[in-house]
């Protein structure tokens, strides 16, 4: 492959939302040769799609709020296998993140006081879960994910980062040593395909809800980094870790923020009972979103869904009036009259459990460094890999995210990545150059596909794995309906195997990025499966008839799922944060 | 009658000498899907046809086109809303070069969002929290910081037509003016100063095509009245 063009940065980061750019910005600032890869144009990633805001200690809401109430509900809300190092200094940073993208000039709605607008969101609690509701989660308005990740590009165009737009990462390469100095990316514009070099290659490429049938993510969301660090043999951690938003608009699929409720709206079944007061008396409705979503399957399970199939229940706001919604909640107003054809200042919407994050990703430490495990079962760091947000599993979520820790994960954690990977530089860093081959073994699938002249169509495999993974592996697990579907996926695996990319074409081929998009779905969808047959307890998000309760004698661990022998082992969970106590794990009610 | 004639603007680059309209038969099942539905349905039936789509719910702005005549975004248009005569054309965004099929060279819409400087300048040092705002003061954002940058606006602009190099177009001066309207931007002689020229502001006819196909319901009309308020301001 010697007569391919390559290019060289000091960092590369493949993703262009949230946490990639913001760890572009910290790279841009210090002037390192940086680049930032991106499928789409940054302001389509998925971040954009954030509703409800960003959750954070600023003391706005509550002058007295701490960011050590907002680590304890995040480590109970992990159901205590978040790291406790991590999820402290996410918290405890996470005000200076914010106030930087206050600075940059993200239009946060306000209080009277001209402070940032801040909304109670679920799992939220003052004084470690003995003072009542907290609101601690920033907003601007409904878009805050909108308004934040175009306030984040505007600030690397005002830094001059350099982009690589609609450029598909293809794998990563990694040298003789197995370190990784760069990737194989498909400028999908004119089909041209480039070795980039790079010191630091960061992933941040999102999650992967594109495994299931069903939705809240962006057609974009297919794990891109996941099958790349898998395919070069890298593990993953907590894979078997999915949530399910409780109120993802039955059909539809597109999300509605968890903000509804944190605005005073309710969830009701078909009898207009509100139903998690039976399942949450202290909470209600702003449980955990592990247990409100099983709460409405359970509902819909006993035949108390609404609709002609019983198959949904409905979110109430209309309560809410027509001021409110239209001030606090404008962008859910526009989606629910356009996908439940239902004004919501007069009508219930119809919602449904549906897939909306994976807490899971490549393990990390908090300055975004993939970690992998030596032969003994330590850490090891991996020389020139580094993951930030959904990608990455740092671990902040642990077995269930809480709303609005996903946007501070990813301004946080890009920021330290960016912050780590500078100073790295500044120390010097020197891999062994790639050579030939191993580019070449980079180039393996892509070639595969170009040369395939026959078989089975991507679109109706990827249809095929949607519905493995949404009827095996959703809100309820169990041993044998998991048992057929990881059977089912190993001979997906060996059918896409010999799918046929029909479309040769180098300008703008879209079917050619669906083709390798679908190698990365196979590659997460697998992870999960295994993982989730494999972890025998219910912890969090996930949660096992045949293993109704949390076992914190065999798994109070991560799980690390190894993709050479497609094996589950376990991790440590980190208990030692350096400022405050441990959390130690109780039962977990709210 | 739930078989829609779906009329598509096909090139591509290496094998098509001119672009041309492809006719597909597509199979509703007789429900009111979007218009990005039907174009996975023609998709399937011919895998080359390209087209841009990310978030399917009108936030991310990746996939403007030109449905029946009009500019708007397929993923939040049901085809009860174009669809006449049975009839769907789709055409790629007017007046950018093609690429492939419906994608087009975003290029020159980019370059003029850049060069209105689109991001907060304030040089005064950063309090330790954030900078405070009146809510009434936040509010004059609304219905500008909305922009999702899908071009719907600017690529039905007769005006940016002719001179898309030299006047702003409606997108870029809508973000122009989302920094001219916030209390915490210092830039506003700058900012004005770049856009004193002939052409810059002063090629908008009013028209009004923007405000009519914007999807989020923005009026750039209105925010460029408010420019050339400033600008005249600051002339006398």
């Amino acid at each position: 492959m010697s007569n391919m063009r390559s290019l060289s940065f000091d960092a590369i980061i493949i993703g262009g939302g949230g946490s990639g750019l913001r760890a572009a910005l910290e790279l841009a600032k210090s002037g390192k040769k940086t680049a930032v890869l991106s499928k789409v144009f940054p302001t389509r990633s998925h971040t954009v799609s954030a509703q409800g805001g960003i959750t954070c200690a600023i003391a706005s809401a509550d002058p007295n709020d701490d960011w050590r109430w907002h680590m304890y509900d995040t480590v109970k809300g992990g159901d205590y296998i978040a790291d406790q190092d991590a999820a402290e200094y996410m918290c405890s940073e996470g005000p200076k993140a914010v106030f930087e993208l206050e600075h940059m000039g993200l239009p946060f709605s306000r209080f009277d006081n001209g402070r940032i607008y801040q909304r109670p969101f679920g799992g939220q609690s003052k004084n470690f879960g003995e003072g009542g509701q907290a609101a601690r989660t920033c907003a601007a308005a409904d878009r805050t994910g909108h308004a934040l990740l175009h306030t984040l590009y505007q600030n690397n165009l005002k830094n001059n980062t350099t982009f690589l737009n609609e450029w598909y990462a293809v794998d990563l390469v990694k040298n003789a040593n197995g370190d990784v100095v760069g990737c194989i990316a498909l400028d999908i514009e004119t089909g041209e395909v480039v070795h980039v070099k790079s010191k630091a290659t960061v992933l941040a490429t999102g999650g992967a809800g594109r495994i299931y049938a069903s939705t809240t993510n962006a057609l974009i969301n297919t794990g891109d980094g996941i099958g790349m660090a898998l395919r070069a043999g890298f593990p993953m951690q907590d894979m078997e870790m999915w949530q399910f938003h409780p109120t993802g608009i039955y059909g539809a699929g597109t999300l509605v923020t968890e903000g509804c409720r944190g605005e005073g709206g309710y969830l009701v079944n078909k009898d207009g009972e509100r139903f998690m007061e039976r399942y949450a008396p202290n909470a209600k409705d702003l449980a955990g979103r592990d247990v409100v979503a099983r709460s409405m399957v359970m509902e819909i399970l006993e035949g108390r869904g609404c609709g002609d199939k019983a198959d949904h229940v409905f979110l109430k706001l209309d309560h809410l009036g027509e001021e409110v919604l239209g001030k606090r909640l404008p962008g859910i107003v526009e989606l629910s009259k356009t996908f439940a054809h239902v004004d919501p200042a007069k009508e219930p919407i119809p919602v449904v459990p549906t897939c909306h994050y994976m807490m899971g990703g490549i393990p990390t430490n908090v300055h975004g460094q993939a970690v992998m495990q030596d032969a003994d079962g330590n850490d090891q760091i991996v020389n020139g890999l580094f993951a930030c947000g959904e990608a990455a599993c740092v671990s902040v979520h642990g077995a269930n995210r809480l709303g609005g820790n996903s946007l501070l994960d990813l301004v946080v954690f890009g920021r330290a990545a960016g912050m780590f990977i500078e100073g790295a530089l500044n120390e010097g860093i020197d891999y062994l150059e790639a050579t030939d081959s191993d580019v070449d073994a980079a180039m393996k699938r892509m070639s595969r596909w170009n040369e395939s002249n026959g078989g089975e169509s991507v679109p109706d495999l990827k249809a095929e794995l949607q519905d493995i993974m949404q009827n095996a592996f959703g809100v309820f697990r169990q041993e044998d309906n998991m048992q057929e579907g990881v059977k089912k996926l190993a001979e997906l695996r060996e059918r896409i195997a010999n799918a046929h990319l029909g479309d040769k074409s180098n300008a703008f081929n879209t079917a050619r990025v669906e083709a390798l998009e679908l190698d990365n779905l196979m590659e997460v969808a697998e992870a999960t499966a295994i993982s989730a047959l494999e972890r025998k307890e219910s912890r969090g998000a996930h949660s096992r008839y045949d293993y109704p309760d949390r076992d914190d004698v065999n798994w109070l661990k991560h799980s690390l799922y190894f993709p050479a022998e497609k094996v589950l082992g376990k991790r440590d969970v980190n208990f030692t944060p350096k400022t405050v106590d441990t959390f130690e794990p109780k039962v977990r009610t709210y | 009658m739930s078989t829609l004639q779906v009329s598509v603007y096909r090139y591509n680059p290496e094998t098509d000498s001119a672009p041309y309209m492809q006719e597909f038969q597509v199979d509703t099942k007789g429900r009111d899907l979007m218009v990005l539905d039907v174009l996975h349905l023609t998709k399937e039936q011919d895998s080359s046809m390209a087209y841009r789509r990310s978030c399917r719910e009108g936030v991310c702005g990746s996939d403007g086109m030109n449905m029946n005549g009009k500019n708007g975004l397929a993923c939040i248009t049901p085809l009860s809303e174009v669809v006449k005569n049975n009839k769907l054309v789709l055409r790629p965004l007017p007046g950018l070069p093609v690429i492939r099929d419906l994608v087009v060279d975003m290029g020159i819409f980019y370059k003029q969002y850049e060069r209105i400087q689109p991001y907060l300048q304030n040089d005064t040092p950063a309090p330790a929290i954030e900078r405070l705002q009146s809510p009434e003061d936040r509010d004059k954002l609304d219905g500008l910081y909305e922009c999702i940058l899908c071009a719907c606006c600017s690529t039905s602009c007769p005006s940016f037509w002719w001179n898309p190099d030299k006047f702003v177009g409606p997108a870029g001066l809508l973000q122009s003016y989302r920094f001219l309207a916030d209390s915490r931007d210092e830039a506003t002689s700058e900012r004005l100063a770049e856009l004193e020229d002939p052409f810059s502001v002063f090629r908008c006819r009013g028209i009004m095509n923007c405000v009519a196909v914007c999807p989020k319901g923005l009026n750039p009309t209105r925010a460029i009245g408010k420019i050339r308020e400033m600008l005249l301001a600051n002339a006398t």
